[in-house]
């Protein structure tokens, strides 16, 4: 069995499962947000029970819309305290809060060997800790809630194993917008996606997120990763409750294995409005692409590591005088660290604007939406017409160097054209 | 249960931002939703969707972020079943769950165009191009998804599986 194959089996009481079966798997973590938690509360309501199946298993994060931005969803985001306070479950709101992808496994609510669901597509992003961990929608969740269980159908694993050692400033956010370029936005629809190989072992955890959060943009159900060293040390402080590491069979029963030489690739840009447009860099920054937005953050590339890349970008230079550049913490505890570490003040002396966590312009929600015509470069995962506000707005996504350094240049711009110390982490 | 009505078809990849824009999620509302459904890739939807009308497109219809708004605004404009080559996984069981018929059929929509009129029997997955006089199947469901939608989605099922643990 694969690594994905031996969760799901240990938590539907099985020896044995295999790509295609329909199983009902115990969940360990389901979550839900401002955006989904309200309709999955009402179909909740329809079962006829009063209680959640087990309050503690169950996390609610407001962070879309949040702090909220207007009237509408400040009611839906009071809609789920409410529900929240009733049934004793976590609440994480402003202030507490942080993106939900970014903040549970930094609480250590999401471990290794865990099922976890969540109402929001990049639930997957908990593959990072060795989890197997997929999006639903609210009505999945619901069922969810007062169960405690969900039915599945295990997916086949796609192994994808990445050779060689990194180029500078390529991270955890090239690799997979590459890996998008190469298989398309349907390329592992319905799968699993398995990460693997020396320059996987080489990235840090917060490349690794990056990855897993990015696994449904190739229609993926999962990513996930082998739990090593570095997992161990990342989850070890932070679990509160013990968990299980599970690995692949030698062998493993994988659907299909995709080998890349890493060596070869060097950072990305996806241009509109596709993730799988990925292009090298070096080519699109050529083409003298002027930017009026540069957004640094969201549940893709909100954490410290993240900032740290941003921050080596622009100490000692200044944004472009005709760009906006908003740099969005995914976390208060990642807020915290970014203040302490001296990055904040880095990007406030660059003239950039820095924000309280939230989700905010990644869906064109606030903070950061873009006019018909404007051109932003973004950290986040998607570019789909209208994602980021006007229809009419073109959107481009790269890593923390590649957008920190087109701040600089007002243009879309390598990393390479700046003067910067460090680098990626390994 | 048979469906009639006329097609409106489009590419690949329609993603759930196309479907239902997400500047409109703080409304959870399908009435409300499907004013705005379709309308950054096809302004004017709303207005020209007649009841019992069909969606139909390319492959992984459906792609991107798991609101379920997207198959409410489809299904409270009007809508009587999407037809696509494939679905996006987590759009599938939005719409599966809350009762919106999806057929997968690549002949279908190898030969249909929008303006086009179907008739669709979800009984036995036949569709028929009454414009093209053209009949296809669809890909049947499997076992344990055609047992769900025979309960009448998630909710129903969830019911009667809690009131079975009771008993």
């Amino acid at each position: 069995m694969t690594l994905a194959e031996k969760i799901l089996a240990a938590h539907a009481g099985k020896d044995k499962v295999s790509a295609g079966e329909f199983i009902n798997a115990r969940v360990d973590i389901i979550l839900a947000n401002d955006i989904t938690a309200p309709i999955a509360i009402k179909e909740f309501r329809k079962l006829g029970v009063s209680k959640v199946f087990d309050p503690k298993k169950i996390v609610m994060v407001p962070d879309h819309f949040a702090p909220n931005k207007d009237i509408a969803s400040a009611e839906q985001v009071k809609l789920m305290h409410d529900f929240c306070e009733e049934q004793g479950i976590p609440y994480f709101e402003i202030g507490q809060m942080g993106i939900e992808h970014v903040l549970l496994p930094e609480k250590g609510l999401v471990l290794p060997g865990d099922v976890v669901i969540g109402a929001d597509s990049h639930t997957c992003t908990y593959g990072a800790v060795g989890a197997f961990a997929t999006g639903m929608g609210s009505t999945d969740i619901a069922a969810a809630m007062a169960t405690g269980d969900i039915w599945m159908k295990v997916p086949p694993t796609i192994k994808f194993v990445y050779h060689g050692a990194l180029r500078k400033w390529v991270s955890g956010k090239d690799l997979i917008l590459y890996t998008i370029g190469n298989i398309g936005v349907d390329g592992a629809l319905y799968a699993a996606m398995e990460f693997t190989g020396e320059a996987i072992e080489s990235l840090c955890m917060d490349s690794r997120f990056t990855m897993a959060n990015m696994a449904i943009e190739a229609g993926a159900k999962a990513g996930i990763f082998r739990v090593d060293n570095k997992t161990q040390l990342y989850t070890k402080s932070r679990a509160k409750r013990p968990y299980l590491v599970y690995e692949s069979d030698n062998g493993g029963s994988y659907a299909n294995v995709i080998e890349y030489d890493v060596a070869k690739i060097e950072p990305q840009v996806a241009l509109p409005s596709s993730p799988a447009n990925a292009r090298p860099v070096s080519e699109v920054a050529n083409k003298n692409i002027r930017i009026d937005q540069v957004i640094i953050g969201s549940c893709t590339n909100g954490r410290l590591d993240d900032l740290k890349i941003a921050a080596a970008m622009l100490k000692g230079h200044k944004v472009h005088s005709g760009t906006r550049c908003i740099i969005l913490p995914g976390s208060q505890q990642v807020y915290l660290d970014a203040l302490l570490g001296g990055l904040i003040e880095i990007f406030i002396r660059a003239g950039a604007a820095v924000s309280t966590p939230t989700c905010g312009p990644c869906l064109g929600g606030h903070m950061g939406v873009l006019a018909a015509d404007e051109v932003c470069i973004s950290t986040t995962n998607r570019n789909f017409v209208g994602r980021m506000g006007s229809p009419k707005s073109q959107l481009y996504l790269a890593s923390p160097a590649t957008a920190a350094a087109s701040a600089v240049m007002g243009r879309i711009a390598s990393p390479d054209e700046i003067a910067a110390e460090g680098g990626v982490c390994r | 249960m048979k469906l009639k009505g006329k097609v409106h078809k489009y590419g690949a990849n329609v993603d759930t931002d196309a479907i239902i824009p997400a500047r409109y999620l703080y409304m959870s509302e399908g009435a409300e939703l499907a004013q705005h459904c379709m309308e950054d890739i096809d302004d004017g939807f709303i207005k020209k969707v007649k009841p019992g009308d069909i969606i139909m497109a390319e492959t992984n219809f459906g792609c991107g972020s798991s609101r379920e708004h997207a198959p409410l605004a489809i299904e409270a404009a009007g809508v009587s079943c999407v037809i696509a080559r494939s679905f996006a996984r987590i759009f599938f069981r939005n719409a599966i769950n809350i009762g919106l018929p999806l057929l997968e059929s690549e002949e279908a929509v190898a030969n249909t165009e929008t303006g086009d009129i179907l008739e669709v029997d979800l009984a036995t997955g036949e569709i028929r191009n009454n414009t093209r006089k053209k009949v296809f199947h669809a890909k049947p469901y499997p076992d344990f998804m055609a047992g769900l939608i025979s309960a009448g989605g998630l909710i129903e099922y969830t019911k009667t599986r809690m009131a079975n643990r009771r008993a």
